[in-house]
């Protein structure tokens, strides 16, 4: 009874309580959700035009985060540092077409999988080599990013306290979906990019360059990946643990669809403010702690009802 | 011209279905077999603890995830966890029953990892491919989390790790940090060697054929009267089995005690990297791979600065990751069927030597 008393009824007690701590933990989430969305919208970009599970997306976070900083230490200008950074994932972006994704072509989803995880394992080697293997400090104020944090009073209830870097990432994110939204709906490049995603075959019957198309894809990514790393930057520091966290990005993109980027951004969500509120009122009652597990479990349990995520296209394949 | 076989007959189907049906194959095993008897009279003890006993662990874990992942064709990221099921339960096996052989516990201790195996291998049966490692995901991520919570599990340990007791067999320490190499090793290569063995067989036999069945074309399969719940369970537990052995093992005989943070989704990924590398579906690719990926490392710690190349050690182990990472993309556009098909090619060449084409 008192179990039962403890998971069902003794946490709710404790939101209306606590009302403003209540919002707190969901405002966390909120923004830890922002940020798998990010990762997430990474691994979306790159599903939908080439079919590409792309396991990489979460070193190429901490790879444009470490370029960053680390070109910023080594006494580059902030701003220069960002164009930098920028320059190195386009030349990624090529290098990964070029050498991976080219000669793979036509070969089985797994075996592309597998080649983003030896990508992974190769980009982890080279950013330690580079960069050193130590955590780093985001440079954000040099950004122009805000640092600050303001306080809500809720009456006589405490108050909220709000990261100003955490409003920002939210409102980069929202500007980074609206900005793909007209890209892949309204400019020529966005246009064949859809058409790449429909039909590799038939676009290149139009004369659409697949390999062009894929190169652009991966620097999408790349801008992606280092418009993550900046704000997961901001919030701790940048170092390769982040890598093991933007596995997250999985769960993420079941609940959502793997094809689509309203389901990354909502899936995001759902998972930062779920495993946060899980955490905070229910993890407690098996030690704490679950939050490296809770949203795995979510998605698993997601698959067995609705395979294809919130929004995705097609049913997958049933066995 | 010194590997053929011309002239060898079989007269019954027993000779016809033999493991080896070539004689030099039996050959060549039989001089492996014995060279790893005698390796102890060379090697150190630093070669037998560092290199060749996790080496014979890791290409068991590395069979064990061939079996999935090569044969019955389902992803798996979770290997990692499986193995630390073995190592925990062969932990707690060994505290409660003290009196009972350490090998059997080792044995058993699959069991408990083959059922946590058929737990999370049950999502298999209605998804594929990406969803199911997912799926393996959340069973890596899962246990590793009751690893580090559930304190009965290390016997409420202050440091939170597993310690191996030293254990005897036939008046041997074969477990514990008393243990000498030479006793740890032959327990070892004993386990491997009749491990592979039964695998061996039961991937010749009807299991296996319908393992290979479901992995190449899963209707088919059903509609030929295969039942993918029982060829991909049984694929499931046999394999988690496998690796929850090679787990126990990779603490009761090399590690000496462990924490949660062993059995971590890095050690998933390195047996899959073993998997990939020697081949996946294959037994002698899965030596192969565990071969090259641990001892790769090891090699160049020792091997570049006698080159005169100085480097420091950290450094290396960095390289060696770019190393494997830009391997594993080479051999998947090379040679997708990996070091084994490289192996194949050889005995093929062989075969036909000295013309270039029989």
């Amino acid at each position: 009874m008192d179990m039962l008393y403890n998971i069902l009824i003794d946490p709710f007690v404790q939101m209306v309580d606590a009302p403003d701590f209540l919002i707190q933990v969901v405002w966390e989430g909120f923004v830890a959700g922002v940020l798998y969305a990010l990762i997430a919208l990474g691994f979306v970009l790159i599903y939908k035009a080439s079919g590409v599970f792309n396991f990489a997306q979460g070193i190429m976070v901490v790879f444009a985060g470490l370029s960053l900083v680390g070109l910023h230490q080594k006494g580059v200008p902030a701003w220069l540092a960002l164009i930098l950074a920028i320059g190195i994932m386009a030349i990624l972006a090529v290098c990964i077409e070029k050498f991976v994704m080219r000669p793979l072509v036509g070969q089985p989803d797994i075996i592309l999988l597998m080649a983003t995880i030896g990508m992974t394992y190769f980009l982890i080697g080279l950013g330690e080599v580079i960069f050193g293997g130590e955590p780093k400090q985001m440079i954000t104020s040099e950004l122009g990013l805000p640092t600050g944090s303001t306080a809500f009073e809720m009456g006589e209830r405490g108050l909220v306290i709000l990261q100003h870097i955490d409003i920002a990432a939210a409102v980069i994110a929202l500007l980074m979906v609206g900005g793909l939204a007209v890209f892949f709906n309204r400019t020529r490049i966005g246009r064949a990019l859809r058409a790449v995603a429909d039909d590799h075959t038939a676009a290149l019957s139009v004369g659409i360059s697949l390999n062009q198309i894929w190169a652009i894809v991966w620097f999408a990514a790349g801008i992606v990946a280092l418009a993550t790393g900046i704000m997961w930057g901001a919030r701790s520091d940048v170092s390769f643990a982040l890598e093991i966290v933007a596995l997250k990005a999985l769960p993420v993109l079941i609940l959502g669809g793997f094809t689509s980027i309203p389901g990354a951004i909502i899936g995001g969500l759902i998972i930062g403010i779920g495993e946060k509120v899980g955490e905070i009122y229910w993890g407690g009652l098996v030690g704490g702690g679950i939050e490296s597990w809770l949203a795995y479990v979510i998605a698993l349990v997601f698959l067995l009802f609705r395979p294809q995520g919130l929004f995705g296209e097609k049913i997958i394949e049933r066995i | 011209m010194f590997y053929r076989e011309a002239g060898q007959y079989k007269t019954t189907y027993a000779a016809d279905q033999q493991i080896f049906p070539i004689r030099q194959d039996r050959i060549g095993i039989g001089v492996i077999l014995v060279l790893a008897l005698l390796l102890p009279l060379v090697a150190s003890e630093f070669m037998l603890s560092a290199i060749a006993i996790p080496f014979l662990i890791l290409a068991l874990a590395t069979i064990g995830l061939n079996i999935l992942t090569g044969y019955a064709g389902q992803l798996s990221l979770g290997t990692g966890a499986f193995m630390g099921v073995g190592a925990y339960s062969c932990y707690k096996l060994v505290t409660i029953f003290p009196e009972v052989n350490v090998i059997v516990h080792i044995l058993l201790s699959g069991v408990f990892a083959a059922a946590a195996g058929v737990v999370f291998g049950l999502p298999s049966l209605r998804i594929k491919g990406l969803y199911l490692a997912v799926t393996t995901l959340a069973a890596q991520f899962f246990l590793e989390w009751c690893f580090i919570r559930i304190s009965w599990l290390y016997n409420y340990n202050a440091s939170g790790a597993i310690e191996v007791p030293g254990r005897e067999f036939f008046g041997t320490l074969v477990t514990g940090p008393a243990a000498g190499g030479i006793s740890r090793y032959y327990v070892v290569l004993a386990i491997v060697v009749v491990m592979t063995l039964l695998i061996k067989n039961l991937i010749r036999g009807r299991i296996g054929r319908q393992w290979m069945m479901i992995r190449d074309m899963d209707i088919a399969a059903e509609l030929m009267g295969v039942r993918p719940l029982v060829a991909k369970l049984s694929a499931f537990a046999v394999s988690s089995y496998v690796c929850g052995v090679a787990g126990a093992m990779f603490v009761f005989f090399y590690l000496g005690a462990a924490e949660p943070a062993v059995f971590s989704i890095t050690l998933s990924f390195q047996v899959l990297f073993m998997a990939i590398i020697g081949g996946l579906g294959s037994l002698v690719g899965s030596f192969f791979g565990a071969a090259f990926i641990w001892i790769l490392p090891i090699l160049m710690r020792v091997g570049l600065p006698a080159l005169g190349v100085d480097i420091a050690a950290e450094t290396v182990f960095q390289v060696a990751q770019m190393v494997i990472g830009a391997l594993i993309i080479f051999f998947l556009i090379v040679e997708p069927h990996g070091l084994a098909r490289l192996w194949a090619i050889g005995k093929e060449k062989l075969r036909v030597w000295p013309f270039p084409y029989a």
